[in-house]
């Protein structure tokens, strides 16, 4: 699904990743813990190719197609998704239009037609449902006046209709209270099908009781330092992160 | 005195006025002809030029002898006594039948001719504004609009004025005055058009309004208009004591347009909003000008304007708010954003704060920015491609306001006009429904 190999990366002119590595199988989902300023978000910047965020050297392969060349709307469209830590507020467009916009796009990509406006408000509200959303929602501007956990639950909205093959979530549980923590959860786990891959990037555990890992991964100084099963997060937990940099160091 | 001056004033001339509209005229003329032509250093005029106006030479009056052009202007679809208007001329045959308290300054009976004699004119600054001088040289007819006390206008009344191709220099006057007395009540709407076809015109369009004590106005004033007309208008309205005026303003098109907004706070309650939005593209220039003066306590002013400017056009807008000693306990808001769609687009956004008294709470505040790119970011993540994002952030910036209209039947007649405006991908917004 997604082969990230010895991928070097930097943010206006600052190195930030530095030879990472990761290897996602279809259906697998890896957790990335780190410290702050490790590189987390910068990976999933780079992933979606955020402008100012440049891969300098390594590859990264995703579905067999070399990433790195795409653009930012046509990773989207190929079935890449990131849930953003910090969801942007766009006053005067539509959540729904937005939602439609996204949802046509993807559609035309993969030549299939528009769906029509009342078949994908219908879809609209029922996806709203399964992440605690009111519908009212939809008519709002994107993420205008949304609390912390409204906007994560509307990212979560956002998946489960683009239907993406890997999703990459970027400290969605930050600042979330734990009945919105599992709304979230709950949203992610209900997606897991066997083939859809997960890229879960988070500074806290606490995330993985309820999003289970395959594969958890600690990132520090641009690159994985340590690799296990769902047992490292809990280690992670009781040490904290300082042995590992001393580790590396 | 200019040669344009000159030739505006001949037509007055040719004019045949009621005497009773007489003293008003030859003030009007007095005013026009004793003003000094605005050039680059006169402030209210700093940031364009006049030139397109003086090289009209040969000024004669616009005719409405074919009228066909009103059948290519879409109508805002609402249920609304409809006037209208082709170059300045009352057009019976597709206006509606006026209803009570509406009536032509033409027809205007013994009680109605004292009522606009006593108001128009007399709103408006003619030695302020260069061009009421000119529209008060020039009245002949124009449409009052009283509403007696504690009533209210049955119906909205909805203005269109379409101008329509005529040999170069022709010239259309339009006046609206609406008295609104004591606890009463209208919507009126103004529409200024002009069909597809080339303009050549100058129209000059005024509008005063005295809203009585109580008493509640909600105005319209929308300029789509196509690129080579010039357009000099104002709205020049008075608030007695806790009056309303709500007030949404909308320009596209012309070559050279300027509008005057005028609030004078002159009872203690008053309150008034204005939301304005311009858009111009190609070589358009719209300048919107308005003034607040708060002369008494208590009174509260919050204004919004937001423009597009694209292409090589050019925008202004100068917000001054006059808070005078007396007006303690003011509440007075202005905003201004400007976003610029290409290099060689222009604003000049100037809001002017004049606060003589010391218990006041004003807020003023103008940007000019280009497109938010962590927005465009963030609309591409989901597959959305570059040029559809910028169509909806850009429309998502004038929608805001357009969201707040009142009026849903200008919403629905505004929203996919305008959206068609910002690109190929129009079709992305502005159409979707929710029911």
């Amino acid at each position: 699904m997604l082969n990230i190999s010895d991928l070097y990366g930097k943010v206006e002119e600052k190195d930030i990743l530095k030879g990472l590595s990761i290897d996602v199988k279809p259906g697998e989902v890896h957790a990335i813990m780190g410290p702050n300023g490790s590189g987390k978000s910068t990976l999933g910047n780079i992933l979606s190719g955020r402008p100012g965020y440049e891969a300098t050297a390594g590859s990264v392969t995703f579905k067999g197609q070399d990433l790195l060349e795409m653009g930012t709307e046509e990773r989207a469209r190929e079935g890449l998704f990131l849930a953003f830590q910090y969801p942007v507020e766009i006053p005067g467009v539509s959540n729904m239009e937005f939602l439609k916009a996204a949802v046509d796009a993807k559609r035309k990509h993969h030549a299939q037609s528009d769906l029509s406006s009342v078949d994908f408000l219908k879809l609209a509200r029922e996806t709203c449902k399964r992440v605690d959303l009111d519908a009212s929602f939809l008519k709002r501007g994107v993420n205008e006046g949304f609390s912390g956990g409204e906007k994560k639950r509307n990212e979560i909205m956002q998946m489960m209709l683009l239907e993406p093959d890997l999703c990459i979530l970027d400290e969605t549980d930050s600042g979330l209270d734990i009945d919105a923590l599992q709304i979230v959860a709950n949203g992610v786990n209900a997606m897991r099908d066997g083939n859809r891959s997960f890229l879960v990037v988070t500074h806290y555990q606490r995330l993985l009781d309820y999003i289970i890992p395959d594969y958890v991964h600690v990132l520090a100084g641009g690159r994985i330092v340590k690799s296990g099963d769902k047992s490292l997060a809990l280690e992670l937990e009781a040490k904290g992160y300082g042995w590992l940099e001393n580790e590396v160091a | 005195m200019t040669d344009f001056q000159q030739s505006a004033l001949q037509l007055a001339n040719k004019q045949q006025a009621a005497t009773w509209l007489q003293p008003l005229r030859e003030q009007g003329a007095a005013n026009w002809s004793a003003a000094s032509w605005p050039g680059r250093k006169t402030e209210a005029w700093k940031y364009i030029s006049l030139a397109p106006l003086q090289q009209q030479s040969n000024l004669r009056w616009g005719t409405d002898a074919d009228d066909s052009a009103v059948d290519s202007v879409e109508q805002v679809e609402l249920d609304a006594t409809c006037l209208v208007f082709v170059n300045g001329r009352f057009n019976a045959a597709r206006s509606s039948a006026l209803p009570a308290g509406v009536v032509r300054f033409s027809d205007a009976n013994a009680e109605q001719q004292p009522l606009i004699q006593q108001h128009l004119g007399k709103v408006v600054d003619s030695e302020r504004h260069l061009f009421a001088a000119l529209s008060n040289a020039w009245v002949e007819d124009g449409i009052l609009v009283y509403v007696p006390r504690n009533k209210k206008l049955d119906k909205p009344l909805y203005i269109l004025n379409v101008a329509t191709p005529e040999a170069e220099s022709a010239v259309a006057s339009q006046r609206l005055l609406v008295v609104l007395e004591e606890g009463s009540e209208a919507e009126v709407i103004e529409h200024f058009a002009s069909d597809a076809r080339e303009q050549n015109g100058f129209v000059n369009s005024l509008t005063e309004v005295v809203i009585g004590a109580n008493a509640r106005l909600q105005h319209y004033r929308i300029n789509l208009e196509e690129e080579n007309l010039l357009h000099v208008g104002g709205v020049h309205v008075d608030l007695h004591r806790d009056a309303r005026f709500h007030g949404f303003t909308l320009a596209q098109g012309s070559r050279l347009k300027r509008i005057d907004y005028q609030l004078n706070m002159r009872g203690e309650g008053a309150h008034m909003e204005l939301n304005g939005v311009y858009l111009p593209r190609n070589k358009q220039v719209i300048d919107y000008h308005t003034n607040v003066e708060h002369c008494v306590p208590n009174c509260t002013s919050n204004e919004v304007f937001r423009g597009i400017i694209g292409d090589s056009a050019k925008a202004v807008f100068n917000g001054r708010i006059h808070i005078h000693p007396k007006a303690q306990k003011t509440l007075a808001e202005l905003s201004n954003k400007n976003l610029l769609t290409s290099r060689t687009a222009e604003i000049n956004t100037k809001p002017e704060l004049e606060i003589y008294a010391d218990d006041v709470r004003c807020a003023h505040g103008a940007t000019i920015s280009q497109l938010d790119e962590t927005s465009l970011y963030y609309l591409q993540s989901r597959g959305i491609s570059a040029a559809d994002a910028t169509t909806m952030l850009s429309f998502g910036f004038i929608n805001e306001l357009l969201n707040q209209v009142p009026e849903q039947a200008i919403q629905d007649y505004l929203r996919p006009r305008l959206s068609s405006l910002f690109g190929q991908a129009s079709e992305r917004v502005g159409h979707l429904t929710y029911e």
